[in-house]
């Protein structure tokens, strides 16, 4: 498939990955088979690395919070930031990892978990790392928006029904 | 009490997707397709440019024909876009949507009983412009078999000594149709040979599906002889901000220009900041935009290529003209039993021109989740008529 073609069916999944391979194929101007094929290549190479339902869980009951933390390490010789990372990437209670450039060097999203969870993670886990020089930790307050869709408000139609 | 109401407007009849209007307001629940406008959100930025204005107090007239940061924003796009070289001085005047250009632009240049010539199916409001300028609107039909391109053959038949000006509009509402240079080429030695002044309503150029959309006035000879109207509401999602405008020779703009003095004023100013964002900033937002009814419009062929309806491809603007011949009804009849059955609303190919009337306009600015169900309904619906035959 060509790199456009595979970059437009990215971008559609991404938003949506319960197009089915028959309503893409129609979108995109392609077979069936060859939108088939291609998805189970972009997966075997690890392009596309999952499907997941994006949740605004402040609609439900569900009490836990969201915090990121901010990590200065100091890379160790011959290791880098890669070994470091995966100290930190490896605990299921890391979400989402980052390397940055600026201030400090890694952010760390930690998965919705209690206040006591979390404060335990990072001062018995994430600071004892031997790397690591200082935590910052955030909590969020409020998800306005995430992936690209705003949670705040709900997207309606205003056009009339009929124009010319 | 005498009846106040001039003979012209009398005699002008209502449009034709009024009643449809109705009915689908009295049923809820209904499926649109039936929207002439784009479905995105003005982009953010654009919006933003408004507000700031708003907050900078910039709420008073500006220039006559526009501000000037804005007309030299308009002459470096159509330059851009297009190849053309217009003096944002004088060959440029901003309206409200291409609507008021069009009307001034006939008001400017009609003396009582010259002909127009215009492709149909078309948008609604040329033939009444026409009329109430007191011009003589002299349609050509056109169909599916030359893909609703106006051809030579078709625009000579048309001209008559009386004939002034020829009216297109490509990439055409409501059929989609577009006209390649090739196409337009073939017309210009007939529009030479009988000196017509042509206009060209290109408010869908940005959206041109298979090459980049080409306008007449680009040609040689073509730009001396020809008003380009253009605008921001189905480029930028900008429907609802009214701005539009018109580029061409001086002396036709001059003569728009003091129609327009007097009955308008000029254009309102927060919209014209904006606008100046649009053009600057927006092609990341057209991009965005163009690929994805570019997306819909595939899923929409392929979903009328299962159900068997005929519908030659278009590759401009964001409608679909489907045949619906073989039911054997009118476009009117069809459309008010598809609403009253399955609840969803399309109009009639006859809104646009009595040629239009085996057809019906199905548009595809609507999110794919609309769209979807809507074929669902209208794939059941055909078979209904199809089982009952």
């Amino acid at each position: 498939m060509e790199a456009k073609k595979c970059e437009e069916l990215l971008h559609l999944i991404e938003k949506n990955s319960r197009y089915t391979p028959k309503d893409l194929a129609a979108m995109l101007g392609l077979d069936v088979q060859d939108v088939e094929d291609e998805i189970k290549r972009l997966e075997r190479e690890g392009v596309i690395c999952g499907y997941h339902a994006l949740i605004d869980w402040d609609k439900t009951d569900d009490e836990k919070i969201s915090a990121l933390v901010e990590l200065k390490v100091t890379p160790q010789r011959g290791e880098g930031f890669d070994k470091i990372a995966e100290k930190i990437y490896r605990y299921p209670e890391v979400e989402s990892l980052f390397l940055m450039s600026g201030g400090y060097d890694f952010t760390v999203i930690l998965k919705k978990a209690t206040m006591k969870e979390i404060a335990n993670f990072v001062s018995s886990r994430l600071a004892v790392i031997e790397e690591v020089q200082s935590t910052a930790t955030h909590v969020v307050l409020v998800r306005y928006k995430d992936h690209g869709i705003q949670f705040a408000e709900a997207k309606k139609d205003f056009r009339m029904l009929v124009t010319p | 009490m005498r009846d106040f109401i001039s003979k012209k407007i009398t005699a002008l009849k209502p449009s034709g997707i009024r009643n449809l209007f109705d009915i689908a307001n009295r049923i809820p629940d209904v499926i649109s397709l039936g929207v002439g406008e784009p479905d995105f959100d003005t982009p953010w930025h654009i919006r933003e440019e408004g507000i700031y204005s708003l907050h900078k107090g910039r709420t008073f007239y500006t220039a006559n024909s526009g501000l000037a940061e804005l007309r030299d924003a308009i002459s470096d796009f159509m330059n851009r876009k297009y190849g053309l070289d217009y003096d944002p001085e004088n060959e440029i005047i901003v309206t409200i949507g291409g609507s008021e250009a069009i009307d001034l632009l006939f008001r400017a240049v009609l003396t009582a009983g010259d002909e127009v010539v215009y492709p149909e199916p078309c948008f609604v409001s040329y033939a009444p412009c026409i009329l109430l300028s007191d011009g003589v609107p002299v349609p050509i039909p056109l169909s599916a078999e030359t893909e609703f391109r106006l051809t030579p053959e078709r625009l000579k038949a048309a001209i008559t000594p009386k004939t002034k000006a020829l009216f297109i509009s490509y990439p055409n509402n409501p059929t989609g149709a577009i006209m390649e240079r090739s196409d337009l080429e073939k017309l210009v030695p007939i529009i030479l040979e009988h000196d017509l002044l042509v206009v060209s309503d290109e408010i869908y150029s940005e959206l041109s599906f298979r090459e980049r959309h080409v306008s007449i006035a680009s040609l040689p000879e073509m730009k001396e002889r020809t008003v380009v109207i253009n605008g921001f509401s189905k480029t930028y999602a900008m429907t609802g901000w009214r701005l539009g405008y018109a580029c061409g020779p001086a002396k036709i703009i001059e003569s728009m220009l003091k129609i327009h003095q007097f009955s308008i004023m000029s254009a309102p100013t927060i919209s014209q900041y904006a606008a100046i964002s649009a053009l600057k900033n927006g092609d990341k937002d057209i991009e965005m935009m163009t690929e994805s009814y570019n997306q819909r419009r595939r899923y929409l062929m392929e979903a009328f290529h299962e159900m068997g309806l005929p519908c030659f491809e278009p590759f401009g603007a964001f409608y679909t003209f489907p045949d619906i011949s073989e039911f054997g009804m009118t476009s009117e009849e069809f459309c008010t039993k598809l609403l009253e059955t399955e609840k969803v609303a399309v109009i009639p190919g006859s809104a646009f021109g009595e040629c239009g009337d085996k057809h019906v306009r199905i548009s595809y600015a609507y999110s794919m989740e609309q769209l979807k169900a809507a074929m669902e309904r209208l794939d059941k619906f055909i078979k209904g008529l199809r089982a009952a035959k």
